[in-house]
Parts: structure tokens; C-alpha cells; sequence
């Protein structure tokens, strides 16, 4: 059994209450820093745990904080990115429904040590529910002086406030989240300047994802280094994972980083294996964007060796035999999902997505989509492949923002593994409406080892 | 550092010597010339434009005498401020020349090909690149976008067919005019130029987004089918105007003036924007003080049909990789000659 | 574009505007532009979509241009700027719920209610439209009803079609009860 640090109690009755959550030991982090700590010594900390950003891109949390401006006289904020819209994402929901006040407890911890009195939640709109919640562990928590002014005599006051937002996977860039915040249309701001020297009404601001700012807490309880001991490499402490797909077990779980992929997959722990007796095909590890990878290619690197839950071992053979972590969003594919099909369906999302506020994301999203829906239809031309390779190309890098990086990889790397099942969707546009094209070659035929 | 408080930069082998807080792109002005990136919806005189059509994309080499390591990606070079020392690649680099390419692509797949029925034909940002930077045929199969026709009134005609969506307008709007009653609407690549609710778009100084947009979306109603651009005979002007600087070029047919528009400057913008008495009331000859014939770049087809030569830094001459990514622009040169 | 036949007079309730300037309390003095979002929310909430004169409302509470909301209402999927039917079933139909099968739950819902995407049931009842990513995939196929944003996990045609029978009692008893 890992190592669990977020959702220890997630099974506790009434965990989502305060009364519950004090008793399991919640809010001492908060005690600690008001009544212990510097606002610096909490930085330190976050810094010595080696945290990465848990929304997608795992940046240094730490680092991020540090290079927060703190100019006399003006305010900074913290700004919580729960817009957790990534599919193959829903960890961040599953956090908020089950213990909002881990992530409460972490945006007092972490707005404190930032110097922020004004933070907001700021939650995709679509979780209505989820955003009642939190306000209801607002509440609670300021009833109970945890937030508000003076807390726990310390002189340090805080509020917390949740934003919704309106339906759009932009806003989880953070320049477009903050943009939202202040009420605008979410298009991306050029950077720079960074949102750590003029964010939230041009004032420094940092923007962490929930499991990042829920993490805070564990660091603080049991200190930077400990919480560096677990994991791996630069991938330390532990991660949620949001599984999903053709697997037995699908759920949210907090895994030490460092667990064999092939572990997390055939596990009774985890995912419990494939769906009725299906073999596994394909996954892709960290959320849409990152590159789709073959069975054989995800349980080992291209180096023969077994290949770990992490942001190295993940991304090990860079984009030609690797993939990414990302936000932790695994989706399994068994022996009879169409890689062409869903590559479409990701392109669809992807154009339906893109703001349109620069020329290469606006007119190239739509453009891979039309052309892989041409295929998927049955009227593809073997000239297709390449031109949607290029495409993809043409975009990637050349955007404000990284929604047209994730928009390219997806295509470009379905095409790279999976590139005889495309040929074979042209060859055989009838038969490609009736059946699928089946595990091929490229994936090896696992065997569970459990 | 060359100067006192200045930063010296390099764009193709060419230096510079320039404030802190210029542009790459502004810097790339001051030394002019085929090595000044192409700019789509970055407007000197509009704060906040920029960065969005991804026409000027650079590479920077070298990031500055401080920091030397190159920037990873390419950057757009309206939008991100020189260091000192920094090395800036534009025509000189094949990644960049292909990135061009490749965003001139996506600028055109849904652009109509109706320049022949188009107002801003002869004028047109969006021709000038397609001429420089795009292929002959297109790789695009399907229908292109189209939007329902709206009217904003009897002085400005919006087809946002042609629309790139560059927010010059919605700039000009907001920072020239009193208010803005028009905004980009939807998302994506249906985002459209629209008042959403039927209205005018309609105050002293609306006319201006004529000016500032750099295809044949906005064009001037007042002016609509009279004649091609390049039949016309632009005059600087001036009149005692009580709400703008009243000096603009007029745009004669034989003894009619037939268009009123602001000054514009080699890089296309306005020298100041003019009101929409000027533009659009201010029609004949007795109404301006006439100063002398406007002064035309040869590089457009108003000069009489021909357009410059590509004049590249001598380091393309002698370098075959830089050839070949400028291949298109030496051959027409060539022929030219 | 909308026709200014569209554009009829709306009334906020007094708990609406209550509502409203609490959201707007929430930011700092002179940033009330960032109450958008939240209060267009609100006013869907109680008008059932966004009526341009709701719109125009808003600008006037929030100090801003009315094209500021058109351009704001009309960026995000969520507002909705035409009248759907009284439950409007939201399907998720992105990648992860397909392979779980949430194209056969759309299928199911145009055949069971006889209406295409986007369009509403003679009684005025039932929208339905496939939207994107709605951070469940682990619990797909699954769908949300506004403005509550009730979700239903694991859906199969069975538990679709207890689902609206369920919705379509709730309302016989409404009008029943009143």
C-alpha cells in the first residue's frame, strides 16, 4: 500500500464537515504557520519538498512562490486554478466534493506564506455543486476563526472568496483564468510580464492548481523533507491520479510517484486491470494533450526498462517513444477503441476550445478536425496523414498560449504510433465503418501480474 | 552598451541602437527595410494590440549580453522588448521564414478569395503577405467559414468574411472613440466582429477603424465599388477641423475626391486619427487646403504596378539554407529584373 | 445577431439583485467588472437563459458597456443565449466517456425525445446537447441539468430513461400541486 496524504480519510464519514476534519487532525497547518512560522519559512518549506505543480505543466511550486513580486503598498493575490477541465482530468472534483477543507486549509497555508488577505477559488462553472460546497467549508471555517480578520490572534487576516466559471478549457491557462477573473472574455494574455509581476488587476499574483494547494498542508504538517522523501527523482510526494477508460476500477487515486505504470494498470489496488477480458491497447497518461502512447511503449521505455508513475519516467524518450504526466489524467484504451476516431473526437475538442484570439490555434484546430473527421467518415486520402502532420506542425510552438501545443500533440503523436491504423481507415473506408482495427502489432499481448 | 540608457540590438546582422522597452518589431522599424517584420493586428497607436496574428514571429539567437541562452520558442516580436545585446534572427532564419509561411497558410484557408470585388484590394496587409509568403494553391478542401451579413449603419460596411480577427477595431473603438458599441462575439474560429443586438456603429471618431484594419472587413461605405485604389490620385491635405488634426490624404477620380482618410506611414498606420466629419462630410475640393501629392511606397500596386525588389542582407547570398527558405522571394525577384 | 424583437423588457426579482451585490462585494473597490460571471450565472439562474435586456441589465449594474457582456456571454459555453427547453440534459462527448459509450446515451436521447441537438420537445420540457470535458470521466457516460448542474453518473439508456420520466413527473406534480 502507498503512502496516502490528501485522501487518508477520504472514507471517513463527515469528512466534508469541519467537526470531522478537525478531528482527523485537520487545521493544525494552519495553527503551525500563524503561530510557528514566517511567511518565508513556509516558502522554504514548499521549496524543500520539491512539490511540482499539479495542474499539468509540474513546475517547481516553490520556485514559483519565490518569484512572487512584493512591491511596497500593493496587494498580491492567490488565485486557486480548480478549473480542472482536461479530459481524462477529474481528480481536483473529486478533492473538492470529498474534502473541501483540505484544499481551504491549504489556501490559508499558502496564502499566508504569500503575503495574499484576498484569495479566490476560482472553479470551472460546471461544478455548481462542488463550488456550494466549498463555500460551505468557507463558512464553517471562518465560524470557526480560521479565516477573517486576526486569525487566531495572529494579526494576519484573510478572505476566501469562490469564482465560477462560464464553460471554457481556456481558463485553465492561467493568464485566461485571470482574465476570466476580472470578468472578461478568457483569451490569454502575451507573456510577459508573468502573473508573479502583474496577474490578478495588474497586481503580483501566483495561480496554483487545487492538488498543489491542498498539498501545502501535509508539507507543512510533516515538513519539506519528508514529504521529499517520498517519490522519485525530482517527482516527489505523491499524486493524484484520475483513471479512466477501459479499466476495471476507474476512480481518483493517490499514488506514491514512482509506482510502475504496469502496477497501477493490473493492480486490484488501482485500476484492477482491463474491462472484460479486453487486452490493453493504448494510454494516454496525463490528460488529453500529452502524447498518446501504445501499450508497449507505456509499461516500458524504449530502453527496455519499466516504466514509473513520474514526470521523468513518463516523459523518458521524449516525444518519439515517451509521453508526459501532465495532470495525471489516465485514460486506458482496450483492443477495440478506434485510435482514429478518438483522435478526431480530441481534435473536435480542441477547436471547439481554442479562444480564437491567434491565427495558427484559431484556423488550424479546425482544420485537423475537419480533416480527421474526413477520415473517420470514410473519404480519406493517403495524403491526409502527412498534411495532418504538418499541420500540427504549423501550429505547435507558434501560439500565445499552450492550448495549441496540446491541440498538435495528440494528432501528431496518434499518428506517429498508431499511423497503420489511419492507412487503414483510408484503404478500408467501408470496413472502417463496421469494425475497428484491433490490436495490432505494436502492442504487446500483457499478461496481468498480479 | 553603445549609448548611454540604450540597449543594442542585432536583427539580421543589422545593429541598433535603441531605448529600454522598444520592441523588437519598433527596433526593427528604426533600421527599415525587408529585415522589418510583417505586423497583421499589432498597431503602434492602439495600447494592448499585438501578439495575436503571429505574422512577426522571430527567433531571438541570443537573448541578451546578460543571458545569453537563445529564447526556445519563436516570439512575437511586437510584443516582447529588447535586452541589451540581444540577436534577433528574421529573414535570416529558416525556422522563421517557414513559420511565416505556415501562419500566412492559416490566414488565408477561410479567407475569401475575392479580391477581385474587394474594396481593400491594392491596400490590403493580407494581400501583401499572401504575395510574399504564401503558395499558389491551397491544401484547404473544405468550405470556407462564412457569417451572416450585418449592417452597422450607412458610413462603415462590415464583411467579416474577411475578418482576421486582429481586435484593431475593438482597440480603435475603445481608446479612440467615446464608445464602444461593437466587440468580437462567440469563440473560436466563429468569434465575429458584431454589436450582438441590431445598432450603429456610429460617433465622431468610428470611421477610424476603416483605417486601422488591415483587410477589406471594415471599408468605407461612402466609398463603396466608386473605384480600385490604384485608378485614384492620393493628395495631402488639411483643413481647420475643431475635432481632429484635419490633415488627411484625399483620394481623387479624375477632379472628385472620392475617399477622405487619415495619413498613414510606410508600416500602414496612421499618423493621427481623423473625425467622421472629415472622413466622411468633407467630400470636395473647397473644403481642404491642398498640399501636395501623397508620397506612395513603391512596394504597392498604387505605384503603378510594380513592386520593389527584395533587397536581402548580404548573409543570405551566401548562405544556401537561407536561399532556400527565401527561394520564393529571390525567384520573383529574379523576375523582376 | 439577434433582431431587437428579442429584446423584451426583464425584471430582476428583489432576491436577485440581493444576490448581485453581494457577488459584487466580493472584489476590490472599482474591479465590480469581475462580478460577471457569477451574476450572469445568477440571472440564468432565474430567467432559464440571457435575453439581451438581461444583458443590458448587468452592464448597468456592473458600470460597464453592454457589448462587454454580449462579447463576455457569448465567449463561454454555459450562458445560454437562446430559450431551451425547461431541463436541458448536458452530455458529456468528450474522448474518455466515448470509450464508456456516451455516444449510444446521445443516440438514445434524440430517439427518445424525437428532438435533434439544440432543439426543444413540443411541451417545452426537454433540450439536450453534447458538451465538452466534464471532469467525470471516470464515472462516464455522464450527464448535468442547469442551473442546479445536478449530475448523473454511469449512465446507461435504462437509467436515461428513468431519468426523464422521473423529470417529467416532477413537473406533472408542479402543475398539479399549483
Amino acid at each position: 500500500m502507498g503512502r496516502k496524504l490528501l485522501l487518508t480519510h477520504i472514507n471517513e464519514p463527515g469528512i466534508h464537515t469541519l467537526e470531522v476534519y478537525r478531528q482527523k487532525g485537520g487545521y493544525r497547518a494552519v495553527e503551525k504557520v500563524l503561530k510557528q512560522m514566517t511567511p518565508d519559512e513556509v516558502v522554504e518549506e514548499v521549496k524543500k519538498s520539491g512539490l511540482r505543480g499539479r495542474g499539468g505543466a509540474g513546475f517547481p511550486t516553490g520556485m514559483k512562490w519565490s518569484f512572487l513580486a512584493k512591491p511596497e503598498g500593493v496587494p498580491r493575490y492567490l488565485v486557486c486554478n480548480g478549473d480542472e477541465s482536461e479530459p481524462g482530468t477529474f481528480k481536483d472534483r473529486y478533492l473538492m466534493t470529498h474534502i473541501p477543507h483540505a484544499l481551504i486549509e491549504g489556501m490559508i497555508v499558502s496564502s499566508y506564506a504569500l503575503g495574499a488577505h484576498t484569495s479566490y477559488i476560482y472553479v470551472r462553472g460546471e461544478m455548481m455543486p462542488q463550488i456550494r460546497i466549498l463555500e460551505r467549508a468557507i463558512q464553517e471555517a471562518k465560524a470557526a476563526g480560521f479565516l477573517g480578520q486576526n486569525i487566531m490572534s495572529s494579526g494576519y487576516n484573510l478572505e476566501i472568496y469562490v469564482q465560477p466559471g462560464g464553460g471554457a478549457y481556456i481558463c485553465g491557462e492561467e493568464t485566461a483564468l485571470l482574465e476570466s477573473l476580472e470578468g472578461k472574455r478568457g483569451n490569454p494574455r502575451i507573456k510577459p510580464p508573468f502573473p508573479a509581476i502583474a496577474g490578478l488587476y495588474g497586481c503580483p499574483t501566483v495561480v496554483n492548481n487545487v492538488e498543489s494547494i491542498a498539498a501545502t498542508v501535509p508539507i507543512i504538517n510533516d515538513g519539506g523533507e519528508e514529504y521529499a522523501k517520498i517519490g522519485i527523482e525530482r517527482s516527489t510526494g505523491t499524486k493524484l491520479i484520475s483513471a479512466s477508460g477501459n479499466i476495471k476500477n476507474p476512480g481518483v487515486y493517490e499514488i506514491e510517484l514512482g509506482l510502475p505504470v504496469e502496477e497501477f494498470i493490473y493492480s486490484d489496488e488501482y485500476c484492477g486491470g482491463m474491462a472484460n477480458g479486453k487486452r490493453l491497447k493504448a494510454v494516454v497518461a496525463g490528460g488529453s494533450s500529452v502524447p498518446i502512447l501504445p501499450a508497449n511503449l507505456i509499461t516500458t521505455t524504449a530502453a527496455g526498462t519499466a516504466r514509473l508513475m513520474s514526470y521523468e519516467s513518463l516523459s523518458d524518450g521524449g516525444f518519439q517513444t515517451g509521453t508526459m504526466l501532465g495532470s495525471g489524467g489516465f485514460v486506458a484504451f482496450d483492443e477495440d477503441q478506434c485510435i482514429v476516431r478518438n483522435t478526431w473526437n480530441f481534435a473536435r475538442f480542441y477547436h471547439h476550445e481554442s479562444c480564437g484570439q491567434c491565427s495558427p490555434c484559431r484556423e488550424g484546430t479546425g482544420w485537423m478536425e475537419k480533416v480527421l473527421h474526413k477520415i473517420e467518415s470514410g473519404h480519406g486520402a493517403q495524403s491526409d496523414i502527412d498534411l495532418l502532420v504538418d499541420v500540427a506542425k504549423k501550429i505547435e510552438g507558434n501560439t500565445i498560449c499552450p492550448l495549441g501545443d496540446a491541440a498538435a500533440w495528440p494528432v501528431a503523436s496518434a499518428i506517429r504510433h498508431f499511423r497503420d491504423e489511419f492507412e487503414w481507415h483510408i484503404q478500408h473506408p467501408g470496413l472502417a465503418k463496421t469494425q475497428n482495427y484491433g490490436l495490432a502489432q505494436y502492442a504487446d499481448p500483457l499478461q496481468p501480474i498480479l | 552598451m553603445a549609448e548611454e540608457n540604450k540597449f543594442t540590438v542585432s536583427i539580421d546582422g543589422i545593429s541598433v541602437s535603441v531605448d529600454p522597452g522598444t520592441t523588437i518589431l519598433n527596433a526593427a522599424r528604426q533600421i527599415g527595410g525587408d529585415i522589418v517584420p510583417p505586423a497583421m493586428c499589432y498597431y503602434s497607436k492602439l495600447e494592448g494590440s499585438g501578439g495575436k496574428c503571429r505574422t512577426c514571429l522571430v527567433k531571438v539567437s541570443k537573448g541578451s549580453e546578460k543571458d545569453p541562452r537563445p529564447m526556445p520558442k519563436l516570439v512575437a516580436s511586437c510584443r516582447t522588448t529588447v535586452m541589451d545585446g540581444m540577436e534577433v534572427q528574421n529573414i535570416t532564419s529558416p525556422e522563421v521564414v517557414e513559420a511565416r509561411k505556415a501562419v500566412v497558410e492559416m490566414l488565408l484557408i477561410n479567407h475569401p478569395l475575392d479580391c477581385p470585388v474587394c474594396d481593400q484590394a491594392g491596400e490590403c496587409k493580407l494581400q501583401d503577405l499572401g504575395y510574399e509568403h504564401g503558395s499558389a494553391k491551397t491544401r484547404y478542401e473544405f468550405e470556407r467559414r462564412t457569417f451572416e451579413r450585418i449592417d452597422i449603419g450607412d458610413k462603415i460596411q462590415l464583411h467579416m468574411n474577411r475578418c482576421i480577427l486582429c481586435y484593431r477595431c475593438v482597440f480603435t473603438a475603445d481608446q479612440i472613440t467615446d464608445k464602444r458599441v461593437h466587440g468580437v462575439i462567440g469563440r473560436g474560429d466563429h468569434a465575429e466582429i458584431s454589436t450582438y443586438i441590431q445598432g450603429v456603429v456610429d460617433n465622431d471618431f468610428s470611421g477610424n477603424v476603416i483605417d486601422v484594419c488591415p483587410v477589406g472587413a471594415l471599408t468605407d461605405k461612402t466609398f463603396r465599388f466608386k473605384s480600385r485604389v490604384w485608378f485614384t490620385k492620393p493628395v495631402q491635405a488639411h483643413c481647420a477641423c475643431e475635432k481632429c488634426s484635419g490633415k488627411v490624404t484625399l483620394w481623387y477620380k479624375g477632379e472628385e475626391v472620392i475617399r477622405v482618410t487619415a495619413r498613414k506611414d510606410e508600416f500602414g498606420e496612421v499618423e493621427s486619427f481623423i473625425c467622421n466629419t472629415c472622413r466622411f462630410e468633407r467630400k470636395a475640393t473647397s473644403d481642404w487646403t491642398i498640399e501636395q501629392p501623397t508620397a506612395i511606397n513603391p512596394a504597392s500596386v498604387i505605384g503603378a504596378n510594380h513592386y520593389e525588389q527584395f533587397q536581402p542582407p548580404a548573409v543570405i547570398s551566401e548562405d544556401e539554407k537561407l536561399q532556400t527558405a527565401n527561394r520564393a522571394q529571390l525567384l520573383r525577384t529574379e523576375k523582376l529584373k | 445577431m439577434l433582431s431587437v424583437k428579442n429584446n423584451q423588457e426583464v425584471q430582476f426579482s428583489t432576491a436577485l439583485v440581493a444576490s448581485c451585490e453581494e457577488i459584487i462585494s466580493r472584489y476590490p473597490e472599482g474591479k465590480q467588472k469581475s462580478a460577471m460571471l457569477p451574476i450572469l450565472h445568477a440571472v440564468q439562474a432565474e430567467i432559464g437563459w440571457l435575453p439581451a435586456a438581461a444583458m443590458d441589465h448587468v452592464a448597468a449594474l456592473l458600470k460597464v458597456e453592454p457589448i462587454e457582456v454580449y462579447e463576455v456571454a457569448s465567449f463561454y459555453t454555459m450562458y445560454l443565449l437562446r430559450p431551451q427547453g425547461k431541463f436541458l440534459l448536458e452530455v458529456c462527448r468528450t474522448g474518455p466517456c466515448c470509450l464508456v459509450g456516451a455516444e449510444k446515451i446521445m443516440d438514445h436521447l434524440e430517439n427518445r425525445l424525437g428532438i435533434k441537438e439544440g432543439e426543444i420537445t413540443a411541451d417545452g420540457l426537454f433540450s439536450w446537447r453534447g458538451v465538452e470535458c466534464l471532469a467525470a470521466c471516470g464515472f462516464g457516460p455522464v450527464l448535468q441539468i442547469g442551473p442546479a448542474y445536478t449530475f448523473y453518473e454511469n449512465l446507461t439508456t435504462d437509467s436515461v430513461d428513468k431519468l426523464l420520466e422521473s423529470l417529467t413527473e416532477q413537473e406533472k406534480n408542479i402543475h398539479h400541486g399549483a
